[in-house]
């Protein structure tokens, strides 16, 4: 396979007007894929639109609300989360076989994939950069507590941190610990409540205004 | 393989960069990249355990420097010109010099909804019984396969505990390399960080096994 050697940092490809060696390779690639009748043109289009505006962490969102307002549903996304998730519409892609890892007070849950960047994609959407990072992936699971330290957040050391490595095809979903003070709220109200990083582990939920 | 893409227990990489207000894409050319993987992808030339091995098999050093989406492009690259459907010569001009290949689907923009809530299962039926119970104690072997593998190097010859089982899943060791789906029972294992670490924690690592990476204790 034919390099120059050279790393191409993803975030300097803005020199002028000039495209960088990566951007003109990418082009370069999508166009023969194109002429050799590979890939169809619009059905990249589709794909790039899905992940940026149809699929993200919003979905997530609806389903730890639905799961702190509904008993119930909590019961079944305990129990079967891939049929409970569906049944709220996400479903599909890298959301194949799901688990559920409701936070306790005893108990802080964190998600990691040590081998590469699983992530579960119909709930959160594409993985932020540091997930998918070199420091993120090694460190997780040697030192948690220092990691979350560099999101703020400090656990007790009285709590079990449980960090699950994605090394198979079960994508993982944390349901953060509902925030004092939501008595009566809805879940729309619940939902805005429930930031990514309390879905991967790496945060808690909000508290109310 | 022992390749660079095993991550768990470095501690060499800095710390990890939390970003607010997160894009979803840092450059232009990233939606495109991203969306040639998984197009190339649906042409089924390859699967998902075929994929991740070559990503693996990048020189350690590019694939460490790389950003996620430029390592990407890489590994689809490797495939394409390991399978023949675009020559060496073509990928650095970007443009048709042989005809292409037949594949197995060209999918088109209106089947994408479909072909992305369909995704991939991994379970599937076997025959196989089931070898360990939750609550059984198990030891990782020490293996160092030549090809791909999803058990961690930081889980070989560990001590833990099954606390979930999955069912039958497709085994990527013999899936990666063209030799069947060959399912396995897949467990949930849970180690100590004493265990893993010598830690004097309460913490634990919870890692997704199948079971002829397992051994009783």
């Amino acid at each position: 396979m034919p390099h120059d050697g050279h790393h191409h940092d993803a975030h300097d490809g803005h020199e002028g007007s000039a495209l960088s060696p990566l951007a003109l390779r990418v082009k370069a690639l999508e166009s023969l894929l194109i002429e050799k009748g590979y890939v169809d043109p619009q059905a990249l289009d589709v794909l790039i639109e899905t992940y940026e505006t149809k699929v993200g962490p919003r979905n997530g969102a609806r389903v730890v609300a639905k799961a702190w307002a509904d008993p119930a549903f909590a019961e079944w996304l305990k129990r079967d989360a891939t049929a409970a998730i569906a049944s709220l519409g996400y479903e599909g892609r890298q959301g194949e076989h799901m688990v559920a890892l409701f936070n306790t007070p005893e108990t802080h849950n964190m998600v990691v994939c040590t081998l590469c960047s699983c992530y579960p994609w119909p709930v959160l959407g594409l993985p932020p950069v540091w997930y998918k990072s070199m420091p993120y992936r090694s460190r997780a699971v040697i030192e948690p507590r220092a990691v979350l330290m560099e999101f703020g957040l400090d656990i007790s050391p009285e709590k079990e941190v449980r960090v699950w490595d994605s090394t198979a095809e079960v994508r993982y979903l944390v349901i953060p610990e509902r925030p004092p003070g939501t008595e009566g709220f809805t879940e729309e109200q619940l939902a805005e409540l429930v930031t990514r990083d309390s879905m991967i582990g790496t945060g808690l939920a909000g508290s109310p205004a | 393989m022992n390749g660079p893409h095993d991550m768990g227990g470095f501690t060499g990489f800095g710390p990890v960069k939390p970003e607010a207000g997160e894009p979803v894409w840092h450059a232009d050319w990233e939606p495109r990249a991203f969306a040639l993987v998984l197009a190339m992808g649906m042409t089924g030339s390859w699967n998902i355990d075929e994929a991740r091995h070559a990503r693996e098999r990048l020189p350690a050093l590019q694939y460490w420097r790389a950003s996620y989406y430029e390592m990407r492009h890489y590994a689809l690259i490797l495939q394409l010109i390991e399978l023949g459907l675009v020559t060496a010569m073509e990928e650095q001009q970007g443009r048709m010099a042989v005809p292409p290949l037949p594949v197995k689907r060209v999918a088109k923009a209106g089947m994408i909804p479909a072909i992305l809530a369909a995704g991939g299962p991994a379970n599937r039926p076997s025959n196989r019984p089931q070898g360990f119970a939750i609550g059984e104690k198990i030891r990782v072997r020490t293996i160092n396969p030549a090809g791909h593998t999803r058990l961690p190097r930081y889980a070989r010859g560990k001590a833990g505990e099954i606390v979930a089982v999955h069912g039958t899943h497709v085994f990527p060791d013999s899936n990666a390399h063209g030799l069947g789906e060959d399912p396995h029972w897949l467990y949930t294992v849970r180690f100590t960080a004493q265990e893993l670490w010598g830690k004097d924690t309460r913490d634990c690592v919870m890692i997704d096994l199948w079971e002829p990476y397992l051994e009783a204790l």
